[in-house]
């Protein structure tokens, strides 16, 4: 393979693209499909044969605003349809050359408009399951460029310039990974893909691996070749098994094509990749408990250092990058560092994925610029929180992270920023909340959360969580004191200390930002024995009292 | 080196012999286990002492390996499921969106807990970390189908659709 048969394939796509006069996609990602786009495709497919005109309908991958789904998209024309019926195919087969379908078109330019796409770029533009879609849309330019073009020591130069940061929430800068990966010995090397989502709340990762992941597979091999690596793993959830069954074609197509196996590109470069099931444990998502699953372990923690990057997985050099950081890769390395570096603001450069979900008007995947406020992407890009609620909070960062209330809704959205306002960047979840949500019961429920998932190795993080749930609920019922509050304040200070790892060092953030942002509500409840929201079971006692 | 003899299939059920191939295409790697009890699990349902043992004794791995893994992670389920399962996501978006309520209405209607199955067999009660349709939080999963922006009524009327047939 090399540049010329890659534009080759792309101009074969383009050909059998232009014998068609107009492009139907067919959002079937999850969300849509869900609600039916799997029937409204066939039934699109029938009406367009019958129709006798020359469509392509296509099935792509998640368009983004997921409430107003199904979702199709009219192309030349670029016309975005909502909430499309599987009866309304026919109507959308009548207006291609028409006049368009008015009941279904939708408004949502506002939405779009403060959005940029680098890692969503294909998302709806190509069919998953394609790899020649892929080649298309200048798919696999990169890693032929990095092999024939460039030295290893040339593409970690450029991924330092453009100043990527680890895409997975701790934000560790891509390039100073890759080079101390690259730095150390052993001819045996690791590239291992962290697609373990264990936020609940965030589907940023499924999207990309899903929706395009040849994108994720290049960005891997790049990041081999540059590291000096051999083998590569990806780490799925299985509660994934659509991303599972795209990431086992995508390899499957890519070895075909000759851009993953023995002597990539006719250079020395050999590289291929293995899918390994994660099996539902939220720790897997730390670098060591990473590994010690993929080598058909329990997910425990160890120690760092020495870190992965110098001993990793079964004792070699491994490199270790979300998803989002390697789908990042391939759109750097053809433009260059220095224009992903004008992306963003202060030192988080580039783009982010959110999943958008919670009380709020559009929700669905969005990508935005670094510097963004949160107050863009809840009330312009997310519409805002619909029924008549006012809004409350916005958590990020998943059970790691933490409420951001409104008077800060106005902050920048950078990996510094956040941390600052006690929360943290995380993978990109984003769930708003409103007036309705309890901020107590809301700190309860990620105590909860990180009390089941602690691997139980450390003591700070396997009682420690244990305690603060029994406190926070406590809380809850109505039976805390002040003295509990003071208590939990002191618990959350030595759990983020001492615990080993991230999970434990992390777990009390939504206690402390909710402390730290909401005590009002804590004081409520203990004082007045009264939950303002009206979630915890405190007031229904108290109802029935009076 | 010592070859080790290779344990016998545990009976002439063909979904050992699934199991079998799994394990031979990780060339009996030790580091295959979780994926070869994933194909236990995908092929039984569940994973019972015959197939921990029967894992643990061809890929040579201790028998507390074994059982630390099946019990480690959440996915491994060690009884066996009803005909049909709802799942009810749990995660963040579904329970700002009243996931709680939902899994209260199905305890109720059904009689049982979360992790368990009704005394008939037929329906097992499962919550889920996020299965990552959040936009149509709060979701149920009916058997592996998601159903998105579920309400209560909703829940209890298909439910009853399962129960009736």
């Amino acid at each position: 393979m090399n540049i010329e048969e890659l534009e080759q394939i792309a101009e074969s796509v383009r050909q059998e693209n232009a014998k068609y006069d107009y492009e139907v996609n067919v959002c079937m990602d999850l969300a849509c499909s869900s609600q039916g786009a799997g029937q409204l495709r066939e039934e699109l497919v029938k009406a367009v044969a019958a129709s006798g005109k020359k469509v392509l309908v296509r099935r792509t991958s998640c368009m983004g605003p997921c409430s107003a789904g199904p979702l199709v998209r009219v192309d030349p024309a670029d016309l975005l349809y909502h909430h499309v019926k599987a009866g309304n195919a026919q109507a959308i087969a009548d207006s291609l050359g028409n006049a368009p379908v008015p009941e279904l078109q939708c408004d949502l330019n506002e939405h779009f408009d403060q959005q940029m796409r680098v890692v969503l770029e294909n998302a709806g533009h190509i069919d998953p399951e394609k790899i020649d879609d892929y080649i298309a849309r200048d798919g696999y330019k990169a890693l032929v460029k990095a092999l024939t073009e460039m030295t290893p020591g040339d593409v970690i130069q450029t991924l330092t310039e453009s100043e990527l940061r680890g895409r997975g929430g701790g934000g560790y800068p891509t390039g100073l990974k890759w080079g101390t990966v690259a730095k150390a010995g052993g001819d045996l090397k690791y590239v291992v893909c962290n697609g373990d989502e264990g936020d609940p709340g965030a589907f940023m990762d499924r999207s990309v691996m899903e929706g395009d992941p040849h994108r994720v597979i290049e960005g891997m091999a790049i990041a081999a070749y540059a590291v000096g690596a051999t083998r590569g793993f990806i780490y799925v959830r299985a509660e994934y098994p659509v991303a599972v069954s795209r990431l086992t074609a995508g390899l499957r197509d890519a070895r075909r094509r000759g851009l993953l196996g023995n002597n990539i590109c006719n250079t020395p470069f050999c590289f291929d990749v293995e899918i390994r099931l994660g099996a539902g444990a939220f720790v897997c998502g730390e670098e060591t408990a990473l590994i010690a699953s993929i080598e058909g372990r329990r997910g425990t923690p160890k120690p760092r250092p020495p870190y992965p990057a110098v001993h990793g997985l079964w004792g070699k050099p491994t490199l270790i990058n979300n998803v989002e950081t390697f789908a990042n890769i391939a759109p750097i390395l053809r433009r260059g560092g220095e224009w992903f570096a004008n992306m963003g603001a202060g030192r988080s450069k580039g783009t982010k994925v959110f999943a958008l979900t919670g009380k709020i008007a559009n929700t669905g995947l969005v990508e935005v610029p670094m510097g963004i406020t949160l107050r863009q992407i809840i009330e312009s890009i997310g519409g805002g929180v619909p029924g008549g609620h006012t809004f409350k909070a916005v958590q990020t960062g998943g059970p790691s992270g933490g409420c951001i209330p409104n008077e800060h809704l106005d902050l920048q959205v950078t990996y510094e920023s956040l941390v600052q306002a006690g929360s943290m960047m995380g993978s990109g979840g984003m769930i708003v909340m409103d007036d309705s949500s309890c901020m107590v019961n809301v700190a309860r429920f990620f105590i909860e959360f990180c009390m089941t998932e602690s691997c139980g190795k450390c003591i700070p993080c396997r009682a420690g969580t244990a305690q603060m749930y029994t406190l926070l609920t406590r809380i809850c019922e109505g039976q805390g004191t002040m003295q509990d509050l003071e208590l939990l304040q002191d618990l959350c200070a030595t759990v983020k200390e001492t615990s080993l790892c991230g999970l434990g060092m992390t777990a009390p953030n939504p206690v402390l930002s909710t402390l730290r942002y909401f005590r009002n509500e804590y004081i409520e409840h203990i004082a007045n024995k009264r939950c303002p929201a009206g979630v915890c079971a405190v007031e229904a006692a108290v109802e029935v009292m009076a | 080196m010592t070859l080790y003899p290779m344990p016998p299939l545990p009976s002439d059920d063909k979904r050992w012999k699934i199991v079998s191939n799994a394990m031979r295409k990780n060339g009996f790697a030790r580091h295959a286990l979780i994926e070869t009890l994933h194909t236990v699990q995908s092929s039984f349902g569940y994973l019972d002492d015959d197939s921990i043992r029967f894992v643990a004794r061809s890929l040579r791995v201790p028998l507390s390996q074994a059982y630390g893994v099946a019990t480690f992670y959440h996915y491994f389920s060690l009884k066996p499921p009803g005909k049909h399962t709802l799942t009810i996501c749990a995660g963040t978006a579904c329970y700002i969106k009243g996931a709680d309520k939902l899994v209260a209405a199905a305890q109720e209607k059904l009689g049982i807990k979360t992790g368990q199955t009704t005394a008939d067999g037929e329906i097992s009660l499962m919550t889920a970390r996020c299965v990552g349709a959040c936009s149509r939080a709060p979701v149920a999963l009916w058997d592996g189908e998601v159903a998105g922006e579920m309400a209560g009524q909703q829940l209890i009327e298909q439910l009853e659709r399962w129960t009736v047939a």
